[in-house]
């Protein structure tokens, strides 16, 4: 198998229209499924491949597949969550703007394996451009005898519809997705039941990440086995990186999992280094959600391992020196950033986005962004540093969903990791004012 | 405003609204109330009066109250006026990394409105609004449906320019409707 997977043909000019995605191999999957393979076979193949939930939180995917009930005479549904609004996060619209087709290819050849013959895209509403670029290919599809009734005449029958948000990052949340989807606010429901049981108007469903449902298409036409091969560990396959912030090239980028952290951010392939020739200071490797790390243990791990870009490798050391590969946002910050004024901007961003359901994460969220906001103000004290580090042990774990973790960790993680610079600001407010912030767009050419 | 006059979809909207009740199983038509809801707001003045959320609550036969709840809940709808267009910066760690709060000063000092105002001749409203998916072309603004990326104070006075002399409404729903 080639280095790149999903991205191979995303140079190809007008791979967005169908003819020519066809003409590059496109929907050799679905031939293959539901010619030549059984459900059976296909999920013992996603199975195999070791492919995780690329959406952030690395579920085998194959295990949640085969959790899904199958009660008689009761329709099931696959959901694509296109729910994308993880700070960091960008990958997923590239992939739904340069390759409509590979989900829709994913989404058929998934929704056969799951035996589901109604399914649903779930877009943020923020991205209504692709809506349109995705509705096209769709009826692209239904045209060329890929979606409706008795596709490839095998008697198998699918329907595949786009549904849009209206701006709400706990959407992303696969339970509040469904009750959004279902027409209503977005609030996440208690598991047990979990969606495979109990899902989309209560029947059972699965619903997966966009990057997910397209890797089954080269985990089809290559075999499980052949993914399986790439990558580390039970880190397989390649993973699509939205890196951001202060590096030469930010973009969206396919590695192989166990690329080391260190050629990420400083080989030419991909990040380029830090803008500037300045120093790196901090990185947030899979998402606002997951724990910053300062630039010694991001590189390397506690242990003095060089840090490889892995579920395992990230996340060694735990919270105390790791962090997480989460859904890949990768944010880099330079030797000029304030860590105070970024965490602020998380915390405002969570405050925003609680959803309200449960008291730690409405409330918590936001005393969390207010706290930050007085000690940016020059008005902080040693003590607010104990109370955000209180207030984020209060959220975690008490929530209903992960949006409180996502909360707490990076505040914990930024004073953990950079406490003298909170407490820097609240013995020397003036320090505030000289924090050098080299992009200033009015002084320096972006 | 949408209270002055009759509250009714136009015939291309009323289309499109019957396909995305079919997208659903019969009973589950309150699934097509977010899409509707951009609808409504596309074609009534931008935002989402309680007139108009009870005539789409009439549409999918369902109550109002089930229609306000999920209005007030979703960011991207509108329940007060806004300019016609309104200027999104988003200014969420990555944006705010490469410069978004140069970006929101100067908008704000040049059409001398703060963020969450809209200005006296009712064509820009600027707000402020968390990750919008666009970090690694960083900083940028939503209007309407489309994205402006890589932006500098040059680009940012080229387009506010550019929405002035086009004068029209923007809005999400442009490519929902444009579809069909």
């Amino acid at each position: 198998m080639g280095k790149k997977l999903l991205l191979d043909k995303v140079g190809v000019a007008g791979i967005q229209k169908y003819d020519v995605y066809r003409r590059e191999g496109g929907y050799a999957a679905v031939e293959k499924a539901l010619k030549a393979l059984t459900p059976e076979i296909i999920l013992d193949e996603v199975k195999k491949s070791g492919l995780r939930g690329r959406g952030g939180a690395g579920f085998p995917t194959g295990m949640k597949w085969s959790f899904l009930a199958k009660p008689p005479g009761v329709p099931r549904h696959l959901v694509c969550n296109a729910d994308e609004s993880e700070p960091g996060t960008f990958k997923d619209r590239y992939l739904m703007e340069k390759l409509p087709h590979l989900l829709i290819e994913g989404m058929i050849t998934s929704s056969f394996a799951l035996g589901a013959n109604t399914s649903y895209i779930y877009i943020r509403g923020e991205y209504a451009y692709i809506y349109k670029i995705l509705e096209t290919a769709i009826q692209e599809a239904y045209k060329a005898g890929w979606l409706g009734k008795n596709i490839l005449g095998t008697g198998y029958d699918l329907d595949l519809y786009m549904q849009i948000g209206a701006g709400a990052y706990i959407c992303g949340e696969e339970t509040a997705l469904l009750e959004s989807l279902e027409g209503k606010r977005g609030n996440p429901r208690i598991k047990p039941p979990f969606p495979a049981i109990a899902g989309l108007w209560g029947r059972p469903t699965v619903v997966n990440n966009v990057e997910t449902l397209m890797a089954v298409v080269p985990i089809i036409n290559f075999g499980g086995e052949a993914y399986s091969k790439i990558g580390i560990g039970r880190s397989t396959g390649t993973k699509l990186i939205s890196a951001s912030g202060h590096i030469n090239k930010p973009g969206v980028y396919e590695i192989d999992l166990g690329l080391p952290v260190e050629e990420f951010i400083y080989s030419q392939e991909y990040c380029g280094g830090i803008l500037g020739g300045r120093k790196m200071k901090a990185v947030v490797a899979g998402g606002s959600s997951v724990p910053i790390l300062p630039t010694e243990l991001i590189l390397r791990t506690a242990k003095g391992e060089p840090r490889l870009m892995t579920y395992e490798s990230l996340g060694d050391g735990g919270f105390a020196t790791g962090t997480m590969l989460g859904s890949g946002g990768f944010i880099v910050m330079d030797e000029s950033t304030s860590i105070v004024k970024n965490l602020y901007t998380f915390s405002r961003f969570y405050h925003h986005e609680s959803c309200g359901q449960c008291s730690p994460c409405r409330e918590g969220t936001g005393w969390m962004e207010k706290i930050l906001h007085k000690v940016l103000s020059g008005h902080g004290t040693l003590r607010d540093i104990d109370l955000l580090w209180d207030i984020q042990q209060k959220i975690d774990g008490k929530t209903i969903c992960p949006l409180g973790e996502a909360a707490a960790w990076p505040v914990a993680s930024a004073i953990r990791h950079f406490r003298s610079e909170f407490e820097d600001f609240v013995k020397n407010p003036q320090s505030i004012q000289d924090v050098k912030h080299y992009y200033r767009l009015t002084g320096e050419k972006a | 405003m949408a209270g002055s006059k009759k509250i009714q979809f136009s015939e291309k909207a009323m289309a499109y609204v019957r396909e995305l009740i079919a997208r659903y199983p019969a009973g589950k038509q309150k699934s097509a109330v977010i899409p509707i809801l951009h609808l409504a707001q596309a074609e009534f003045d931008g935002w989402l009066s309680a007139p108009v959320m009870d005539y789409v609550a009439s549409l999918l036969n369902i109550q109002s109250i089930e229609v306000y709840e999920v209005a007030s809940f979703y960011s991207m709808f509108n329940l007060k006026p806004v300019g016609k267009c309104t200027i999104e910066v988003c200014h969420t760690s990555s944006c705010w990394l490469r410069g978004a709060e140069d970006i929101i000063r100067h908008i704000e000092k040049k059409l001398n409105i703060s963020a969450g105002e809209t200005t006296t001749d009712g064509m820009f409203t600027l707000k402020k609004v968390e990750c919008l998916g666009a970090c690694g072309y960083a900083p940028m603004f939503q209007v309407g449906a489309d994205f402006y990326e890589n932006l500098t104070i040059q680009k940012t006075d080229e387009l506010l320019e550019k929405f002035r002399k086009e004068g029209k409404r923007q809005t999400y729903c442009n490519h929902l409707v444009d579809v069909k």
